[in-house]
């Protein structure tokens, strides 16, 4: 008797063997985790692919100390009962220099996120990284292998990727180099809410509307998460008015634009998500800066 | 231009009906593919405008850089949603596959969008290895080329059933039927003689949306649908893969304690249920499935294309890489095969070097003979090749050093299609497709003898070596390795040097100088020295070897700590000035070819076990310094 499977148990199947493709073949792997949507299924994925184990490597949240206060909570809570242990990363040269999102633009980024991943990855020797990037996510990112080589020095040479024949991944390389490996490439925004709601997968709060203190800043609307904070790099206490928001896609506070909505429920934040005439980046101040090639510029930097 | 899919009015009216619906929506995976310029990435483009995937902002950055790169004049330039590469939108080529996602009301798309240029094959084969369905492009103005040959062989090859006949840009020679008909009639007869057996044609024009998602009013004549309706309403056999023998290629023995042990893989072929009997292959141990086990509870029952843990009922080994299979049909085992190879590197295929294969989860060194023949695909020629160059498409025997559990890839994808991993550079080199195993695998075993290398070894009182020197011609390897055998002969060793002159008088007179004759050289003297070192000698062999990966294939084929690398490190200008044989000159001139150091590579070893050199030393004391490092020699 012959079954369907459906596009999601497809998809689950898939990367559910991608992960443990490299957990056999790679020496040293880690997760990285970013508490998003994402990343929340990756971990779920990851938590199928070896049960009765706990996922044999630990989770690596490359952190900015501008997260919102909901993700460090949700992190700490994941980690606790997936059983595996969480590593936070926080670049120390940032950290002395203060380097905050409104004073440093793009330097945040670079500084608190490429820098320290690729501060983080050659601390503790991991020679294989998974990350939550979707293929629908961006252009360059559509073009990426889902085993994806680094150099030594982390960089990604998008001319010369290794052919990915079926689902044979060739995880070999050279000592110093290592792989960025996507288990999630091939699922698309919707196939993510799709599957968290299904299976009760653990999110953020911040993606469901709710009253939140807000502010207007350069044209985008803001959560004041840690008021105190805002007011010191700002210089000045922003006006904060109350309103119902959430959030498409979480990353530093300062840097995620909010949008208003009364989406409470995950098939309510479906539907607005399916209904909306922008994609899910626009929020994001991340691959504007340097025009086109933004984000394939920054991987080719170490970016994930 | 609206987009002619609206949003889906369920979205509104009733989100969890459609979430319901979309649920269950089945997956298409397809291509497109055929030659530069025929307006692959713009049918895309279209494809995703007219399905409503783009959005508002992303319209925005289109317009203004339409304006600015594009290349259709004031109009939306497609091409640019899926070029996503700065160097393709600067070139306006595709180098890489890019993958996009689509949903109709009917279906979910993963396509892929192949380059046309013959240098990126590698890159559409990727593509292709994993779609259902082939969209080939044909510029209506140009009609059947090359590239679309060649797409077209890759995608029967790599077994696509479902091809669509796309003669794209129709809107160029005025919606023209005569010509378009002649065009497919065109494609008809090069596909029967492939083999393709049906394909479905079409006229349209991605730039202009006709037969896109309506059929187009420029072109009545045209009767079949249009392309977004084949596309949603096309068979597709997902579940083919399950009327198959059961098949679990294990890829991770799951052992959290003493209590569980489970073997996790993705079900390649069939279905497994608890109580089914299974074989483990290559072992041929049988056992039976207990249990299914998932994290959202037990399963009754597993097909191919799931990921799964299973348990036996009793203590079977088995590891990554063993098959479990159907106990009363498992799949064949052997070490010999002809396959089908896909040339993907710019270093050309190596003949008789050793490669890593990979196939299923099984990882194995492999070894690839000279082509029977390479295929000339816009002709169907057979060509006579000694190698396969970068895309080219040949058959091929290869023989594997470890017995490989496999299927033809007709019968078997995961089973059958390996690649080929450059065991110094890690580049996926080749991508093969199984045939069959050659008969002779498995007529020729191994006869067992009562005298074994141990007593070979004890009755001389020695642990028997393979002392390897390498180095560049004229570096001293013949005159130090003399030395060190006449100072353990009068030390009562039973020894034996091979000299690379000498052999190439006897054993290896056949042999040139080319790559391929180098590598064959080193394999033979490889297995001599071992054969001698099995009847319990130290050998010694003086060779230049320059390449690492066949000293390494020696390395491999002894015990552990038998074979002792020695780099004779003399620096190529003290070779040179020494020229014992008047070779370096004979080099510079032009009048001797392929000379290792001049116009051919030496590999010096990364970290041999002994290094001499002979500016610092004389030939005794480098000869002394050696069986030094060598003692005790029992």
């Amino acid at each position: 008797m012959t079954r369907n499977l459906t596009h999601l148990e497809r998809l689950e199947a898939e990367s559910i063997h991608i992960m443990r493709e490299v957990v056999a073949e790679a020496e040293k792997p880690v997760m990285l985790y970013s508490v998003g949507k994402d990343s929340a299924v990756m971990l779920h994925l990851a938590r199928k692919a070896f049960y009765p184990s706990p996922p044999p490597f630990p989770l690596l949240h490359v952190d900015t100390t501008w997260k919102f206060q909901d993700m460090y909570a949700l992190r700490n809570r994941m980690a606790e009962e997936s059983g595996m242990e969480l590593l936070v990363y926080q670049n120390p040269e940032a950290k002395e220099r203060g380097i905050n999102p409104f004073d440093h633009g793009p330097l945040h980024t670079d500084m608190w996120k490429t820098e320290g991943l690729k501060q983080a990855l050659d601390l503790y020797g991991f020679d294989a990284a998974f990350g939550g990037a979707r293929r629908d996510e961006e252009k360059s990112r559509a073009k990426e292998r889902i085993f994806s080589f680094r150099t030594a020095s982390h960089g990604w040479d998008p001319k010369n990727q290794r052919p990915e024949l079926w689902n044979l991944y060739n995880a070999r390389k050279m000592k110093g180099e290592s792989i960025r490996i996507f288990p999630i490439s091939n699922w698309t925004e919707l196939d993510i809410w799709q599957y968290i709601h299904l299976n009760d997968i653990p999110i953020v709060p911040l993606y469901f509307s709710a009253p939140r203190p807000t502010f207007e800043y350069q044209g985008g609307l803001f959560m004041a998460d840690d008021i105190d904070r805002l007011e010191k790099v700002m210089g000045k206490r922003p006006e904060i008015t109350t309103r119902n928001i959430r959030f498409r896609t979480l990353g530093c506070f300062p840097l995620t634009g909010a949008v208003e909505s009364e989406a409470k429920t995950l098939p309510e934040v479906i539907q607005e998500m399916l209904l909306t005439t922008t994609s899910e980046r626009q929020g994001r101040v991340i691959d504007k800066d340097g025009g086109d090639a933004s984000m394939e510029k920054k991987k080719q930097e170490g970016y994930f | 231009m609206d987009p002619i899919y609206k949003t889906d009015a369920l979205i509104a009216e009733d989100i969890d009906a459609y979430l319901e619906q979309h649920q269950h929506k089945s997956l298409l995976r397809f291509i497109t593919c055929g030659s530069v310029d025929d307006g692959k990435s713009t049918l895309i483009g279209r494809l995703l405008y007219d399905s409503k995937m783009i959005f508002e902002d992303q319209l925005e950055a289109l317009q203004s850089d339409s304006k600015r790169v594009g290349t259709q004049g004031q109009e939306i330039d497609f091409a640019l949603l899926v070029d996503g590469l700065a160097a393709e939108r600067e070139q306006g080529i595709t180098i890489d596959v890019a993958y996009r996602f689509f949903t109709t009301e009917k279906r979910k798309f993963i396509v892929a969008d192949c380059p046309g240029h013959e240098q990126y094959t590698r890159n559409m084969f990727t593509g292709a290895s994993t779609a259902d369905l082939a969209v080939i492009l044909i510029d209506a103005r140009k009609g059947v080329l090359v590239q679309t040959r060649r797409h077209s062989y890759l995608c029967n090859l790599i077994g696509i059933k479902n091809i669509v006949l796309a003669v794209n840009k129709m809107d160029l020679i005025d919606y023209d039927q005569a010509r378009y008909e002649a065009i497919v009639a065109d494609y008809a007869a090069f596909a029967e003689e492939i083999g393709i057996k049906t394909f479905t044609a079409m006229p349209i024009s991605g730039f202009k949306g006709d037969n896109i998602t309506t059929n187009s009013a420029n072109m009545p004549w045209y009767s079949g649908k249009p392309l977004i309706e084949h596309l949603e309403t096309v068979e597709i056999d997902n579940t083919a893969d399950q009327s198959k023998p059961f098949r679990l290629p294990v890829q991770w023995v799951n052992r959290p304690n003493l209590d569980f042990r489970g073997f996790s893989g993705l079900i390649s072929g069939g279905s497994v249920k608890p109580g089914d009997a299974v074989r483990v292959l290559p072992s041929g141990k049988t056992s039976v499935v207990i249990k299914i086990v998932t994290l959202d509870g037990e399963l009754d029952e597993a097909v191919a294309g799931q990921s799964v843990t299973v348990c036996f009922a009793d203590e079977v080994d088995c590891s990554r890489g063993n098959v479990i299979a159907a106990a009363d049909s498992p799949p064949e085992v052997s070490d010999q095969f002809e396959a089908t190879i896909v040339w993907m590197d710019d270093d050309a295929l190596h003949v008789g070097r050793s490669y890593w294969l990979k196939l299923g989860t099984q990882m194995v060194s492999a070894t690839v003979q000279q082509p029977k023949y390479t295929i000339n695909v816009n002709t169907m020629e057979h060509l006579a090749a000694k190698t396969l160059e970068l895309n080219a498409i040949g058959v091929a025997e290869l023989a594997t050093d470890k017995p490989l559990v496999f299927e033809a890839y007709e019968d078997s994808r995961t089973l059958g299609g390996f690649i080929l991993i450059d065991k110094i550079t890690n580049r996926t080199v080749g991508a093969g497709l199984l045939h069959f195993s050659l008969r002779r695998a498995q007529n020729v075993h191994w006869q067992p003898t009562d005298i074994g290398r141990e007593e070979h070894a004890a009755l001389k009182n020695q642990k028997p070596r393979v002392l390897w020197f390498t180095g560049l011609s004229g570096s001293g390897k013949s005159t130090i390795a003399n030395e060190v055998e006449k100072q353990l002969h009068l030390m009562n060793r039973h020894t034996f040097l091979l000299d690379g002159d000498n052999v190439r008088h006897g054993l290896n007179r056949d042999l040139g100088f080319t790559e391929a004759d180098r590598i064959e050289n080193i394999r033979r003297v490889g297995e001599v020295a071992k054969l001698m070192a099995d009847a319990g000698l130290i050998v010694l062999t003086a060779f230049i070897s320059p390449f690492r990966a066949e000293r390494d294939m020696v390395r491999k084929m002894l015990p552990e700590g038998e074979f002792i690398e020695i780099f004779v490190d003399t620096p190529l200008e003290v070779a040179e000035a020494r020229d014992v044989k008047g070779l370096y000159k004979k080099a510079r001139s032009g009048q001797l070819k392929n000379f290792t150091g001049i116009d051919s590579p030496y590999e010096a070893p990364e970290n041999p076990e002994i290094r001499v050199n002979t500016v610092e030393m004389t030939a005794a004391e480098a000869a002394e310094h050696i069986i030094r490092k060598l003692l005790p020699l029992k």
